[in-house]
């Protein structure tokens, strides 16, 4: 447990939980980041919305960066694979999230605040398969 | 306007959150996700910040009768469980496990450049274009076969 940042991961989770309530008390909406993302790549005519949509997202994109750019400490970034898998993992977590209607934010953060069963059960499955999944490329296909 | 403004709050808390807990680092995912490794449990942290935080504060705003920039509140209604629910959920956790990035912390990274990133996010997008054009598909799935209904 070498990297284990226990206050920072729960005052940066807090934050996120934060970015959650700021977003019902404003718009009315759930902070899902998949949902928010596919109802902006939409036709417009489908999604009279894609103004906020596009703010909420830029605004993902932004904070980071600013924040590296006042403290002066750029973040650890590591990657465990490369470019060509990174395509074959993007495309499942996209059509996995609009498929199962959310992601680690939508189910995992709002849903299990809602109490919401689709979400509970949604998250139990795709943290069950991330671990699955990270078990066999760390441990079985290396032979590790 | 206001919708707009709304939007960009949030999005920029949630970005400043993802940078915190660490979560932008898909290393430090894996590290969570690998239990039978060096175990790393900080993101159960970043869970139970958001989960607690989120609960109490929607307690608190759903009180009111409605929100501010919009006539009325926006939530989930259903509750089943459906195979096109599990199905995603076991695709995203596939991804999630071999590049360690869901959609938030792809997007809170796309700044920094990276060709993994870049790579991710776009192929991301494709999924969730190609996840929608297979929609009517996938929303006809069901556990018994139509004629036994």
């Amino acid at each position: 447990m070498d990297n284990f940042t226990p206050l920072a991961s729960l005052f940066g989770g807090a934050l996120i939980g934060l970015s959650a309530v700021v977003l019902m008390l404003l718009n009315g909406r759930i902070a899902g980041i998949s949902g928010i993302t596919a109802g902006m790549l939409s036709p417009s005519g489908a999604t009279p919305d894609r103004g906020w949509r596009t703010a909420f997202v830029a605004g993902i994109i932004i904070a980071p960066l600013a924040l590296v750019l006042v403290t002066g400490t750029r973040p650890d970034i590591g990657f465990v694979a490369p470019v060509t898998v990174m395509i074959l993992a993007g495309l499942l977590v996209g059509f996995g999230t609009v498929l199962g209607n959310g992601c680690t934010s939508g189910h995992g953060v709002c849903g299990i605040a809602r109490l919401s069963t689709r979400s509970i059960i949604a998250t139990a499955v795709f943290m069950a398969a991330g671990v699955a999944t990270t078990f066999i490329v760390r441990h079985v296909m290396v032979g590790g | 306007m206001g919708r707009i403004f709304g939007g960009l709050i949030a999005g920029l808390l949630f970005g400043a959150g993802l940078l915190i807990s660490g979560m932008i680092n898909p290393a430090k995912v894996i590290g969570f996700l690998d239990l039978a490794g060096n175990w790393d449990p900080s993101l159960a942290f970043v869970m139970l910040g958001g989960v607690a935080v989120a609960a109490i504060g929607y307690r608190t705003v759903l009180r009111r009768g409605q929100p501010m920039f919009e006539p009325r509140f926006t939530l989930p209604t259903r509750n089943d469980i459906d195979p096109s629910l599990l199905l995603g959920a076991g695709l995203f956790g596939i991804g999630w496990g071999l590049g360690g990035y869901c959609p938030g912390p792809a997007l809170a990274g796309l700044g920094f450049g990276s060709p993994e990133t870049l790579v991710f996010v776009a192929a991301m997008l494709i999924g969730m274009v190609g996840a929608r054009l297979s929609g009517k598909f996938f929303s006809g799935l069901t556990w018994k076969p139509k004629s036994a209904a």
